[in-house]
C-alpha cells in the first residue's frame, strides 16, 4: 500500500499547504526518497537504532495475559525503546535527513511529550538546537516529559491557543516554519501533515513489523500473526506495526481510537467514528468538525490520542475496509493499564493501554496469534495511575 | 470589466484593508467596511475566520477565535456582504481556508459568492494542482477571480506559473512570516521587492504581510500597485469604543 506519486493514499492524502511552505516542503519532498534509500543512510540509521535505542525490541509471549483471553497474545515491547517509546524510531530516521539537508534548527510539536522528548534526546544527540511547541494543558499533565526535555537541552514553547493541546502545538510548530525556512527543520511526530511526512515517519516507524516478522517466525513458525492490535492518534504506531502486512489480507489490522468519556458524550478522540473528511495540518483525512469546516477540541484522558485526526492512511484503511477500528474509553483504557500491571509486571503508557483494553472487545480462537503493540512505557502518566488508586 | 481590474485600471498605489468578519462583535462587519469604503480604501479583503488559520500570525488568528464564538458562520458573512454591496462599489476578496469551502460545498460557495457580490479569493492552503483540475474553469465561468501568493522563497519558474494561474492581482508575502510579525521593512525584504520588479508580470501585485503604518505602505507601493493591512487594522479595531472614528483616524494615517 505505498503512496501514490502526488502523495495520495486512495482519497487520502495530499500537501494542502500555503505557498509559503511550499519551498520547505518540496526540498523534502524531493529529498527524503534518495537520502533514506542510500546505503550511507541505511548504515547509519540502522547502527543508531540497534547501539542507540536498543533494537530490536523484544516480541514477549505474555503469558498470564494469554490465559485471561484464552488465545495467544504477543506485546511487540517498542517501551523498552530509549525514551520509552516507540516515537524514537522516526526521530533517529528524521535528524539524519535533516543533518544532510544542512539544517541547523530543529522544531518539533508534542502531545504526551514522548515525541517532544525524543526529538530533544536526537538533538543532544546530534548537538542541534531545539524547539518543541507542547500545549498550555499536556504541559501540565505530562511534567515529568517536560522535565526531560529541558534536561536534554531543549526549549518547551506553550501553545496557547484553542484547546491548548496537539492540534495547536502543531499550528504553532507549523507557524515557526513558515517564518524560520531556511534553517529550520520541522520533525514531525506521527503519520500527518502534508506529503511527504506521513510516508516518511510511516517508513522509520516500519522497522515494527520488520523485526515482528523475523520474531513471529521463530516463535510461531508463521511470519505473520491473526491480527495485529494498536492505538491511534496520529497513528505512527500503528503505521509502523500494519506497514509490512498491508499487503497479507490474511492479518487483521486492528486500530483502537481513545473514545474519551464516550463517543456519545462528545468528549472524545475517535475521528473515525465522529469525523469525516476534510483537511487538517495540510493533509485530506479524517477530522472532527463542525458543518461550517471548523476543527473541533477532542477529548481523551491519553495525551497522545487527544488528536482531532488520524493520518492520511488510516483514514484510506478505514474507508476502504483494510482496517478494522475500535474504541475505549478513558476507563476501559485505565482498567487495562492496571490488568497488565498485575498479570504482567509491565506499567504501560495510557496511549498503548487503550490498545490492551480492545482486547475485551474481540472474540478471539484458542490457537490465534496477536500482537498488542505496546507503544509506550507508563512512566510518564504514573501521576494519573496513582491518583486512581486513591 | 471586472471590479479588481478596473481598480487596478483607474487607481494608484492601492490600499487593501483585512477584516475578520464577525469582529470584534457579530454584526459589526458591515458598519466597518461602509465606513472603510467611505473613507477612500480601495480594497476590502474580508477573512472567514478559521479555527486552525495555518498562515495567519497571532492578531489575525485571535480576532478568529472572536469571531467563531462571536457565532460567525459562511452563511452569515454572505448576509454582511449582501447588506454592504447596497452601498459599496469596491473590490471585495474573500480570504479563508479550503476545509471551509468543502465542507460548505465548493461549487455553491464559490456560485453564492458571485451572487452575493464578491469578486475574488485568497484561499492559501488550495494546491495549485487541486485548483486547475477542480476550480479553474468555474471560476472562469463565473467571472471570479482567484489570487496566489508568492514569497522570497517562490523560485521564478514557479512565480511566473503562479502568475499565470492568477487572476485580479498577484499576493506578494513580504517576508518569511506570517501575517503581522515585523513592524518596519527589512533590507532583505526590500532585495526581494527588487528581484521581483525585474520580472515581468501579466497580473498587478499587491505586497501584505507586515504592512503596517504609512511609512511601509509607501515602501510597498514604490514596488507593487499597492499593499495589504491585516493585522494593523484588526489591532486598531479590537478595543475601540468608536469604530467610525478609529477607522478614519486608522486610514487617514495611511493615506495622507
Ligand atoms: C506511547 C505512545 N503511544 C502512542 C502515541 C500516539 O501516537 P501515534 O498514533 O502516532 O503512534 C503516543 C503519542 O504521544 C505515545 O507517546
Amino acid at each position: 500500500m505505498n503512496i501514490e506519486n502526488n502523495g495520495f493514499y486512495g482519497d487520502f492524502g495530499g500537501a494542502f499547504i500555503p505557498e509559503m511552505l511550499y519551498h520547505n516542503v518540496n526540498e523534502l519532498k524531493e529529498n527524503y526518497l534518495k537520502i533514506i534509500e542510500s546505503e550511507s543512510f541505511k548504515k547509519e540509521f540502522s547502527n543508531l537504532l540497534k547501539d542507540y535505542v536498543g533494537r530490536p525490541t523484544p516480541l514477549y509471549f505474555a503469558k498470564r495475559l494469554s490465559e485471561k483471553y484464552n488465545t495467544n497474545v504477543f506485546l511487540k515491547r517498542e517501551d523498552l525503546n530509549h525514551t520509552g517509546a516507540h516515537k524514537i524510531n522516526n526521530t533517529v530516521g528524521q535528524i539524519l535527513v535533516a543533518k544532510k539537508m544542512n539544517k541547523k534548527r530543529i522544531i518539533a510539536e508534542t502531545g504526551a511529550g514522548q515525541h517532544g522528548v525524543a526529538t530533544a534526546t536526537v538533538c543532544a544527540l546530534m548537538g542541534l538546537e531545539c524547539i518543541v511547541y507542547m500545549g498550555e494543558v499536556d504541559i501540565k499533565r505530562q511534567a515529568p516529559n517536560v522535565a526531560r526535555m529541558k534536561m536534554l537541552g531543549a526549549e518547551v514553547r506553550p501553545a496557547i491557543s484553542g484547546s491548548k493541546t496537539l492540534k495547536d502545538a502543531t499550528n504553532e510548530a507549523i507557524r515557526d516554519w513558515i517564518a524560520n525556512p531556511v534553517d529550520t527543520y520541522y520533525l514531525i511526530g506521527s503519520v500527518v501533515g502534508p506529503h511527504p511526512y506521513p510516508d516518511m515517519v510511516a517508513r522509520f516507524q516500519s522497522i515494527i513489523s520488520e523485526e515482528m516478522k523475523l520474531q513471529l517466525q521463530e516463535k510461531t513458525g508463521r511470519d505473520y500473526p491473526d491480527r495485529i492490535i494498536a492505538c491511534i492518534g496520529g497513528g505512527s504506531n500503528a503505521a509502523g506495526a500494519f506497514y509490512h502486512y498491508l499487503e497479507n489480507e490474511k492479518v487483521e489490522l486492528i486500530a483502537v481510537e481513545a473514545d474519551g468519556l464516550g463517543i456519545a458524550t462528545g468528549e472524545t478522540a475517535a475521528t473515525t467514528q465522529v469525523g469525516s473528511e476534510g483537511i487538517i495540518h495540510g493533509s485530506k483525512t479524517l477530522l472532527m468538525q463542525n458543518e461550517e469546516g471548523q476543527i473541533t477540541e477532542p477529548y481523551s484522558i491519553s495525551a497522545g490520542l487527544d488528536y482531532p485526526g488520524v493520518g492520511p492512511l488510516h483514514a484510506h484503511l478505514f474507508k476502504s475496509g483494510r482496517g478494522i477500528f475500535l474504541g475505549a474509553t478513558d476507563q476501559e483504557a485505565l482498567d487495562a493499564a492496571y490488568e497488565l500491571t498485575k498479570l504482567e509486571g509491565i506499567i504501560p503508557a495510557l496511549e498503548s493501554a487503550h490498545a490492551l483494553a480492545a482486547l475485551h472487545k474481540i472474540d478471539f480462537k484458542a490457537d490465534e496469534n496477536v500482537v498488542v503493540n505496546l507503544s509506550g512505557r507508563g512512566d510518564k502518566d504514573m501521576e494519573t495511575y496513582i491518583r486512581r488508586l486513591q | 470589466m471586472t471590479r479588481i481590474k478596473n481598480t487596478f485600471q483607474t487607481k494608484t498605489n492601492i490600499l487593501n484593508i483585512y477584516v475578520t468578519a464577525g469582529f470584534p462583535k457579530l454584526n459589526d462587519t458591515v458598519e466597518i467596511v461602509q465606513e472603510l469604503a467611505r473613507n477612500g480604501v480601495d480594497m476590502i479583503e474580508i477573512g472567514m475566520p478559521f479555527s486552525d488559520p495555518l498562515a495567519d500570525g497571532p492578531t489575525i488568528q485571535n480576532s478568529s477565535e472572536i469571531a467563531i464564538k462571536n457565532g460567525i458562520t459562511l452563511d452569515l458573512i454572505f448576509n454582511q456582504i449582501v447588506e454592504i454591496r447596497k452601498t459599496v462599489a469596491i473590490p471585495i476578496i474573500l480570504m479563508g481556508y479550503y476545509n471551509q469551502v468543502l465542507q460548505y460545498g465548493a461549487k455553491s460557495f464559490f456560485e453564492k459568492a458571485k451572487r452575493v457580490g464578491v469578486d475574488g479569493f485568497i484561499i492559501p492552503d488550495l494546491p495549485l494542482d487541486i485548483y486547475q483540475k477542480n476550480y479553474k474553469s468555474l471560476l472562469k465561468d463565473l467571472e471570479l477571480d482567484m489570487i496566489f501568493l508568492i514569497t522570497p522563497q517562490t523560485i521564478d519558474e514557479r512565480i511566473r506559473l503562479l502568475d499565470e494561474e492568477s487572476s485580479g492581482f498577484l499576493y506578494l508575502v513580504s517576508s518569511y512570516a506570517i501575517t503581522g510579525s515585523k513592524s518596519n521593512l527589512q533590507q532583505n525584504q526590500v532585495d526581494y521587492f527588487k528581484r521581483i520588479k525585474s520580472l515581468s508580470f501579466k497580473n498587478p501585485k499587491l505586497i501584505g504581510f507586515g504592512i503596517s503604518n504609512k511609512e511601509s505602505f509607501t515602501t510597498a507601493c514604490n514596488y507593487a500597485e499597492g499593499a495589504i493591512i491585516g493585522s494593523a487594522f484588526i489591532k486598531a479595531i479590537k478595543d475601540s469604543n468608536n469604530l467610525k472614528e478609529s477607522i478614519s483616524n486608522f486610514v487617514k494615517g495611511i493615506k495622507e
